[in-house]
Formats: structure tokens, sequence, C-alpha cells
């Protein structure tokens, strides 16, 4: 088992005909990912390297299937390509995009919570979502993965690899790796997936990793105390952060003191999370936590 | 983005919200022609920085004498400002309002903003306005208001009277509240601002509402829908390497250490700085190199990281995912040519196409007779990075 995407996941790309949509692609289909069509208004009825490519989301998923969307869309019209994903009750959209303005993911949130659409978001601004061996709908690099049995959540990108690298090398491979996204309003959040992956099978032990700003982490971890049986390993972020400057991500800004680095260590830790304090640590923690 | 007071002010006026009469100015004559120009007796002249608690540094002045405005203008042009928010290196004044002071008879805090847990806009209200709302929040958290606001639906009345009511406003103000409240939110909203806050927003003696200072960011993502404000950034308020950055889409945030570090991807940009700090060094600075770095970024970014005198080590941090480690290693062999001889440049690359790199890199170095310290590993590199800042500085290259 695994969460959210299975070598039954059936992906359509937002955006295929674009330079970032269909380099992914390519990647993503080398790596086995069931890519079945595209959706790119006004190019209906062409096609991008053998995926057929549909106006609208409504045709793309009645003529293949399909029940998981990727957004490689511009900034400026990504929330509306979120929204066509979730109109059309699709079970999962992921979107890489980066640079959403807040204001139109909130519209999108607004969308999610009182319509009866199902889709589950991950992202904007993430690297995506994969499940080693089965499934890549994202940019991160395949080859780093591996089945296995650790469960890795994270707010970024390539920090998100260095921990499945670190993963690896101790002899432990991924169930599902999730980048959630760096942008202050996001799709699921850590408790969503961890819910997941508390009643997945495969998934022995989940990483956490987090970064300066909002109450995110601190409230995974109050869920984890209350709700979660697999041990959790985690490291934040920007403890070297000065307050209120943005670090690179639009969510990663220090406005209050209880949304530092060192109050979500602390508060992390007090809710029994293997808090490390080094990013180099994270695997060593991992293999120590499995007791290997 | 931040706005400046008068910016914001500029903008309240439009969407039709009381703010006191007044102007900017650069020079002193100016400011005098501005107060003349408004009449009355009495001037508030107030500093223009990106920087919260002017009040209490000197940044705010009033005067009751016309030929004072001329000298109190001249003292605070120029000056450096030390606030709360600015840290010990301050902020020159540049700009300076003059405005026509307001008869004070109540504070109220007015505030809207992002609410990241609801996922929804938010208004904040205190009855104790004129101070720090995080102050207020310690000492009487009773005092402090807040709804919802769904960015769908907007600003209804029936809510800006709910919290008129709440913060003790008399029945005689509150639709005059209510319906300022929904003009600021429209402007808020309207132009995408993450953050509007009126501290304070006060009653006055002739029972008007009036905005005294306004303070607003605006959502840097969205700017490309808003291009007259974006016009109106100030880059004297920024860092020079920080205007450099942005002109060539890194993000640099300029910190105390002797260490410069060049990353791909923020969170790792952020640990590498963390992973420095627990080694026992300290980091010279955040860049993230983005995803689409090349050659050309890679060469900026190391310029950008050189103008710190402080520089001792450049730290090259790569987990290539969409970034090639190939690419990174010819910009770095280019850059290096520009590198001064006492600093030490040491790269750690790992992920896609990272063989070619570290080979790449091996050998231009040796082709150029220069040293370049590579590490496996990200504790592996930033150790030797942070031995490296520790030494004595010695010449890195026998350049030929």
């Amino acid at each position: 088992m695994s969460i959210l995407v299975n070598n039954r996941t059936k992906v359509v790309v937002q955006g295929l005909s674009g330079s970032q949509g269909r380099f992914h692609a390519a990647r993503m289909k080398e790596y086995g990912t069931n890519i079945v069509a595209g959706v790119v208004p006004g190019k209906g009825g062409t096609e991008v390297d053998g995926t057929p490519v549909f106006d609208t989301m409504m045709e793309a998923v009645r003529k293949t299937g399909c029940n998981a969307s990727i957004v490689y869309v511009p900034p400026a019209f990504a929330a509306d390509s979120v929204m066509e994903a979730v109109d059309a009750n699709l079970d999962l959209c992921v979107c890489i995009t980066e640079g959403i303005p807040v204001k139109d993911m909130l519209k999108v949130k607004r969308m999610m919570k009182t319509g009866t659409s199902r889709t589950m978001l991950v992202g904007p601004n993430c690297p995506g979502v994969i499940t080693p061996g089965e499934c890549k709908m994202g940019i991160m690099p395949g080859e780093i993965h591996a089945p296995g049995t650790v469960g890795i959540i994270s707010k970024s990108g390539t920090l998100t690899y260095e921990a499945v690298k670190q993963v690896s090398s101790f002899g432990f491979g991924q169930s599902t790796c999730i980048g959630i996204g760096g942008d202050p309003i996001i799709g699921l959040k850590y408790i969503d997936l961890l819910e997941m992956f508390e009643y997945d099978a495969q998934t022995e032990c989940v990483v956490l990793i987090g970064e300066i700003g909002g109450q995110a982490e601190v409230k995974a971890g109050e869920w984890i105390k209350q709700n979660f049986s697999k041990p959790v390993v985690s490291f934040i972020a920007g403890q070297t952060a000065p307050k209120g400057k943005r670090m690179g991500h639009a969510g990663a800004i220090i406005s209050g003191g209880d949304d530092t680095a060192a109050a979500k260590m602390e508060a992390l830790e007090k809710c029994g999370v293997h808090v490390v304090h080094s990013p180099a640590d994270i695997g060593k923690k991992v293999a120590e936590v499995l007791g290997k | 983005m931040y706005l400046h007071e008068f910016q914001a002010k500029g903008l309240l006026r439009s969407y039709g919200v009381p703010v006191p009469d007044g102007g900017v100015a650069s020079t002193a004559s100016d400011a005098l022609r501005v107060a003349k120009s408004l009449k009355g007796e009495k001037w508030v002249i107030k500093a223009q920085v990106h920087a919260g608690g002017r009040g209490k540094a000197g940044g705010v002045k009033v005067v009751s004498v016309y030929g004072d405005v001329y000298d109190e203008a001249t003292q605070m042009l120029g000056m450096k400002l030390v606030t709360k928010q600015t840290g010990e290196e301050g902020k020159i004044v540049h700009r300076i309002l003059v405005e026509k002071a307001t008869d004070i008879r109540q504070e109220i805090y007015l505030s809207f903003l992002v609410d990241r847990d609801s996922e929804q806009h938010m208004i904040i209200a205190s009855s104790e306005g004129g101070v720090e709302i995080e102050e207020v929040a310690k000492s009487n958290p009773a005092a402090i208001v807040k709804e919802h606001i769904s960015p769908v639906l907007g600003l209804s009345q029936f809510t800006g009277r709910k919290i008129a009511k709440k913060i003790g406003l008399p029945s005689n103000l509150l639709n005059k509240f209510a319906d300022i409240a929904e003009r600021l939110y429209q402007c808020f909203v309207n132009h995408d601002a993450m953050m509007l806050e009126i501290n304070p927003l006060v009653v006055t003696g002739e029972n008007e509402i009036v905005c005294l200072d306004a303070k607003m960011t605006v959502d840097d993502n969205a700017l490309f829908r808003h291009p007259k404000i974006e016009e109106m950034k100030d880059y004297g308020e920024l860092e020079p390497q920080e205007v450099r950055a942005s002109i060539f889409d890194l993000s640099y945030v300029s910190m105390e250490g002797n260490i410069g570090c060049m990353v791909n991807g923020a969170g790792l940009a952020m640990a590498t700085m963390d992973i420095i700090k627990s080694f026992g060094g300290q980091p010279a600075n955040f860049l993230d190199v983005g995803g689409g770095a090349d050659v050309n970024k890679v060469r900026e970014a190391f310029k950008i990281i050189l103008t710190d005198p402080k520089v001792k080590v450049i730290f090259v941090n790569i987990f290539g995912g969409i970034v090639r480690c190939d690419l990174i290693a010819e910009g770095v062999l280019k850059a290096s040519d520009e590198v001064p001889g006492d600093r030490h440049i040491v790269v750690r690359l790992d992920g896609t196409h990272v063989a070619e790199g570290r080979k790449i890199l091996e050998e231009g170095a040796s082709a150029k007779g220069i040293n370049i310290v590579t590490g496996d590993t990200m504790a592996d590199a930033a150790q030797k990075a942070v031995e490296l800042a520790k030494s004595e500085p010695h010449k890195r290259s026998a350049k030929k």
C-alpha cells in the first residue's frame, strides 16, 4: 500500500504543451507514471509526445478515465486550473506552480470547502508526490527513491530530496513522499497526510520536515500526540533565520515569537516527536527509531 | 512588498476612506510648502521608512509653530532612525509625510490580514489603539475582536457594526465605522494585500473617524496584476545585494556570519544555514538560486555573495532535481575566476547528473590550478566550510 498515488493512478497533465509540462511529463513517463491525457484550453485534438490533449478537464475525464491531475500552468492561470480539476471531481490534484497569488488560493479553498467535490489538493509551490516504484507525480529526481516503509511529508523540495537520500542511504525505502508546498495557503496539510499514513499498513515511520512561519507544525505535533501511533522524526528549517525576512518561500517568514524554528522544535519534542537539530541527522534518526 | 504610509494613504483616499490632509516631502523647504498649503495651526511630521515603532524612536513629531516645520524636517531628513523593528543598523529617512494634525478623542486599532488557519481574510479590532497589538494581546486579550471575512462574500455592513459594538463605540458611530471598514476591506482585497493595519484609527473631537496611520503589504506574487503598486516599490529600503538578487530572480537575505551560501531551494537553503551553525560556524547569507539555475545565475550569485566583505568561504550546496549538477559545476568554475585568492570555495553536489558535475569540477579545478574543496554529503561539506572559515587566511590558489 501507499497513500495518494499508486500504480493504478491515471494522470492528466494540465499545461502539457508548455515547456515545464512537456519536460516533466516525459520524466514522469520514464519513471513509469501512467499519463493518459493533457488539458490545454484551445489545443484540444492535438497530441504532445503521443499523449492526447483535451480542451477541458471534463472531456479528458470522460475520454480517458483519468483520476489525478498535475498542474504546470503559469501562476496567473494556475488557480483556475486547480478549480477545473476540483470541478471535475478528480481524486487528486497536484499543483507544482510557484507564485500563485494568495487571494486566488483563498478562492480555491472556499470552493473546495463549500462544494461537494472530493478532490484533494497537494501544493501549490511543491515538488509533488511520489510512491517509489509505482507513480511519480512531480518534479523530484526519481532515482534517489526506493520502495519502503518511511513516509515523508515536507514543505520544501530539495530538502525533501536530501531527507530521501539520507533515509535511502541507511537502507530504508519510502512508502510515499509528499511535498506539501511552501505557500501560506495550501491543499493537504501535515495532519491530513499523517491521518492517511496512520492507516497505511506499509508505513512504519514518518519524517516531517517543516520550516519557520505559521503554526502548521505545532498543530501537527499536538495531533500526533493524541492520534498517531507510529514514530515521527522531524527537522525544522530556519533555526538561523532572522525575524521579519521572507526566506524564499512565501510562507517562510517569522512574524511573531511562536513561529520560530526553536518554538516549533520545542513544541514537537513535547509531543513525543523525535526532533533532530541538524538536517544531516534525519536518516540516522530514522534508522535509530526503526531499531536498525 | 511593503508600501510606505503615504502610498497606502493615497490608496485609501481613492477608496473614500478619511485620512488626514497631507503631502510628502524630501527636503525641508518642500515640507514648509506642504505645511503652508495645508493651512491649520498644528502639523505632524512622520518619517517614511518601512518599520513600525517610529513614534518612540523620534520619527513622528508634532509641530505647532509654522517655522518649526523647517527645523524638524531638517532634523528628520537624513537621520538614521533606529526603531524596535529596524535592528541596530536603523534606516535612513529619505522622505517625510507632513500632515494636518488631528484632534484625537479616542484611539482604536483596526487591521485586515490573511488568516492561514481559517484560509480566509480576517478583520481584527481593538478598543486599545495607538499601542502595538502584540502588547494588547498580552496585557488585555479580551479587548481584541476578530471576525473572519470570506474572500467571496466580502465584509458586510452588519459585521462592521458588530465589531464597532464589541469595541465599545457609541451607537451614533456604528454605521460610520461599518462604512469605513467596508471601504478599507475593498482597498485591501482589490490590491491583493497581505496586511492592512490602521493603528490608530481615531475618533475626532467632531465625531469623525479618521485613519491616522496606515501600514500595508501587498502579495509579491500578485504584483503582475498591479503594475501601479509595483511602481511604488522603494528599492532604497532594500540592501543593495537584495536589489541585485531580485533583478536576477534570486532570493537573498544577508546575515552576520562569514560563510556565504549558494543553495537551490528555500528549505535546503535554510537547512544549510542551520547546519553551518550546528558545526559552530556562522552563515553570511541565505541565497536560493531557484529551480532554473544555470551558469549565469551561478556567476551572479557568486558576485552577490562576494559583495559582502565578511565572506571568507563560499559554500555551494546543490541537490539537483530540475537543476543539473553539471551546469552548476560549469557555473562554479566560471565564477571562480572572479573569486579573490584568499576566499575558499566548498562545493557539495548531489542529485541529477551528479557524477558528471563532480568530474567537471575536479578536472576544471586542476586545469585552472585552483583548489575547490568538495564534500560528499551536506554534513561533510558544511564541516569543511566551517573549518576553513575559522582558519587563518591563506592563498587558495597558486594561479599560474
